[in-house]
C-alpha cells in the first residue's frame, strides 16, 4: 500500500527523518514507535503529502487518477474541530468531502459512543469525546490506508479493547495500517510489525520476535513450586551459572535464560513436576526490547 | 466541484452561527438606513432625488466600510483554522488547497452579498416608499450593490492571501487593518503629495492616472462617482474617467481579485505544515 526507500525530511540542518525505509502492505498493521521527537509525526506528515521529503522516493499506491486522501483516514495526535459544530455537523462536513455516504456518520456516531452527545456542541466534548469523533472521521469513507497518531489517547479501557477490534476489522479487510504509540504494552501482540525510531532513524524494524532475536534479551521463567517442595538444578547450574538469579521467594523461582537455553532449562524443570504448581515463560515484552534498542544509549 | 461547494456552505454557515453575518446585516443596514434619514431631511435646495442622494453618499461611506467587514470576514481564512488545529486534518482529505481557498473566498462573498442584499437592499426599498424614484435612480442604486460587492470581493482575496502570510490570527489582524489603513487612506494622501511635489509637472499625467487606477478602492470610488450627477463636481475625476469606461473600472478590480486569489492560491500550495 505504501513504500518509503530511503526518505529523508530536513528543517534547514535539522534532519527530521533521516533515511527511512518503510513499507506496509495491504492487511498489514505496522507501529511506529519512538520517544518524542523522534519523527514519528513527521513521517506520518510525510506519507499524508503535507511536507515534502528533502529526498527519497515515497509512493502510495492509488487508482489511477483517483485523489491518494480520499483512500487515506487519519486521526492527528491531537485532534480538534470548530467547536460551534454540533458533533454530527463535524462528521456530516468531512463525510462529504470524503464522498461516504451519509449513514456512515451515524454508524460511526454509534459506534464511538456519541450517539447521546451528536447534537452537542463540539466545545463541550470532554478530550476522550473529542478523540472519538477523531477516530470517527478516520474511518469514513472505508480507507484503505489509516494513519494513527497515538490514537488511544483519552480512551477509556472498554474503548481502546473496542478500538482495538475495530482495527482487526478493518485489518481483515486489507486496510494498511501504521499506527504510533508511547503505549507499548498496549500494542504488543495487536499488530503485526514494529519500527523502532530514534532521532529520525530506523533503529531496527521487524516482526516482534525478530526483534527479540537481534535483542538476545533473556526470557524469564517462573517457576512456582508446591509447598514444601524444592527445585533442584544442579547439572544446570554448572551449564550456565547465571541462568538462575531468582531465589526462594514465596516458593517461586526465576530464571533468565537465552532463547536457545529455554528448550533444556524446561526440561530440567519438567523432570520435576512433581513438585510444581504452576510454571510461567515471559518473553521479552516490548516495553523491555524498546529500552534495550533505544534506552541504552543516552536518552535525549 | 462538490468539494468546493462543501467549503463554501461550511463557511457561510459558520458566519451565521458565529453572528458574523448578522453583525454585517445589521451594520450595513444601519447605515443605509440613517443615510437615507439624513438625505431626507430637508437641507438647502437639491434637485437630485433622494435616491440618487443616497447612492452617491453610500457609495461614499461603503468604500472604506465595505473593505473593512471583507477584511474582518476574511483574514481567519486560513490563519484562524491553523491555530484552531482544523486545517491539518482538513488537508488530509480529497481536496485540492486551491480548492480551499476559492471555497473559502465563495463562502465569504455569500456572506457579504447576503449583508449588501438585506442591508442596502432594504433601504432601498424603503427608499421607494419615501419618494417616486426613476428607472436610472434605480439602476445607478443596483450599480452601487454591485460594485460594492466586487470591492468586497478585493478585499476578501487581500484577507485570504494576508491570512495565508500570516504565521498567527494577531499578525494576520495587524495586516489586514494596515492594509485597509494603507489602501483607503494613506494611498491618496502618498498621491496628493506627488502631485504638490511635481510642480515642475514633470510626471506624465498619465503616470497619476495609472496610479489612481491601480488601487482598487479608487476604482470603485472612479465608478460610482462617474455614475452620479456629483461627477461633473469634481474635476480632474472626469478627465480620468473619460480615459477608463466604467467597465474597464469594474474590470480592473476583477484583475485584483484574480492576482490576489491565484497568488494565495500559489503559495498556499507551497506550504508546509
Amino acid at each position: 500500500m505504501i513504500k518509503l526507500s530511503k526518505v529523508s525530511k530536513s528543517y534547514g540542518k535539522k534532519t527530521v527523518v533521516n533515511q527511512v525505509d518503510l513499507s506496509v502492505s495491504a492487511g498489514e498493521s505496522v507501529a511506529v514507535i519512538g520517544h518524542n521527537g523522534a519523527g514519528k509525526t513527521t513521517l506520518m506528515k510525510l506519507i499524508l503529502g503535507l511536507v515534502r521529503p528533502s529526498s527519497g522516493v515515497l509512493d502510495i499506491a492509488t487508482e489511477q487518477g483517483k485523489d491518494p486522501h480520499s483512500d487515506i483516514g487519519f486521526l492527528p495526535e491531537t485532534v480538534f474541530f470548530q467547536g460551534e459544530m454540533t458533533g454530527r455537523q463535524v462528521l456530516e462536513f468531512y463525510a462529504k468531502l470524503k464522498q461516504a455516504p451519509r449513514h456512515q456518520c451515524t454508524e460511526l456516531m454509534a459506534w464511538v459512543g456519541l450517539n447521546d452527545s451528536a447534537n452537542a456542541r463540539v466545545k463541550t466534548y470532554s478530550k476522550g469525546m473529542r478523540q472519538r469523533l477523531g477516530l470517527a472521521q478516520a474511518l469514513l469513507g472505508k480507507p484503505k490506508l489509516l494513519l494513527l497518531d497515538e490514537p488511544t489517547t483519552g480512551l477509556d479501557p472498554f474503548l481502546r479493547h473496542h478500538f482495538y477490534q475495530i482495527l482487526r476489522n478493518c485489518q481483515a479487510k486489507g486496510t494498511a495500517i501504521l499506527i504510533s504509540s508511547h503505549a507499548l504494552s498496549e500494542i504488543e501482540g495487536k499488530i503485526d510489525k514494529v519500527l523502532i525510531m530514534k532521532q529520525g532513524q530506523v533503529v531496527i524494524q521487524g516482526t516482534l520476535d525478530q526483534l527479540r532475536e537481534a535483542a538476545k534479551l533473556p526470557t524469564q521463567i517462573r517457576v512456582i513450586v508446591l509447598p514444601g517442595k524444592e527445585l533442584i538444578f544442579k547439572g544446570f547450574q554448572q551449564q550456565s551459572p547465571h541462568a538462575i538469579n531468582g531465589e526462594d521467594h514465596f516458593g517461586t523461582f526465576s530464571f533468565q535464560c537465552q532463547q536457545h537455553q529455554t528448550v533444556e532449562l524446561m526440561n530440567v524443570i519438567m523432570a520435576q513436576q512433581a513438585n510444581i504448581k504452576d510454571v510461567q515463560i515471559i518473553p521479552p515484552r516490548l516495553d523491555d526490547l524498546y529500552a534495550h534498542f533505544v534506552g541504552k544509549e543516552s536518552h535525549p | 466541484m462538490n468539494a468546493i461547494a462543501t467549503i463554501v456552505q461550511a463557511e457561510f454557515q459558520r458566519s451565521i452561527r458565529n453572528r458574523w453575518a448578522l453583525a454585517s446585516v445589521i451594520l450595513l443596514a444601519s447605515l443605509a438606513f440613517s443615510l437615507v434619514v439624513l438625505g431626507s431631511t430637508p437641507i438647502g435646495d437639491s434637485r437630485a432625488s433622494l435616491m440618487s442622494i443616497t447612492t452617491v453618499s453610500l457609495s461614499s461611506l461603503s468604500l472604506y466600510l465595505i473593505p473593512l467587514v471583507a477584511l474582518t470576514i476574511s483574514f481567519d481564512a486560513i490563519v484562524g483554522e491553523q491555530e484552531q488545529g482544523t486545517l491539518l486534518l482538513l488537508l488530509t482529505y480529497p481536496i485540492s488547497r486551491w480548492q480551499i481557498i476559492l471555497g473559502k473566498f465563495l463562502g465569504h462573498l455569500a456572506v457579504l452579498l447576503l449583508a449588501i442584499l438585506l442591508g442596502y437592499g432594504s433601504a432601498g426599498l424603503y427608499l421607494v416608499r419615501l419618494e417616486s424614484s426613476t428607472i436610472s435612480d434605480w439602476i445607478s442604486y443596483a450599480q452601487m450593490m454591485g460594485s460594492s460587492l466586487l470591492l468586497g470581493a478585493v478585499f476578501i482575496s487581500l484577507g485570504c492571501l494576508i491570512s495565508l502570510l500570516s504565521k498567527v490570527r494577531a499578525s494576520a489582524i495587524g495586516a489586514a487593518v494596515g492594509a485597509w489603513l494603507f489602501l483607503l487612506v494613506l494611498y491618496d494622501l502618498i498621491l496628493l503629495g506627488l502631485i504638490l511635489a511635481d510642480k515642475e509637472q514633470q510626471l506624465l499625467p498619465i503616470v497619476f492616472d495609472a496610479l489612481v487606477l491601480i488601487n482598487p478602492a479608487d476604482a470603485y470610488r472612479l465608478y460610482n462617482l462617474a455614475g452620479s450627477e456629483a461627477a461633473s463636481m469634481v474635476s480632474g475625476v472626469a478627465s480620468l474617467t473619460d480615459s477608463v469606461s466604467a467597465n474597464g473600472l469594474l474590470g480592473l478590480m476583477c484583475i485584483w481579485i484574480v492576482l490576489l486569489l491565484s497568488s494565495a492560491m500559489y503559495l498556499f500550495s507551497r506550504k508546509e505544515l
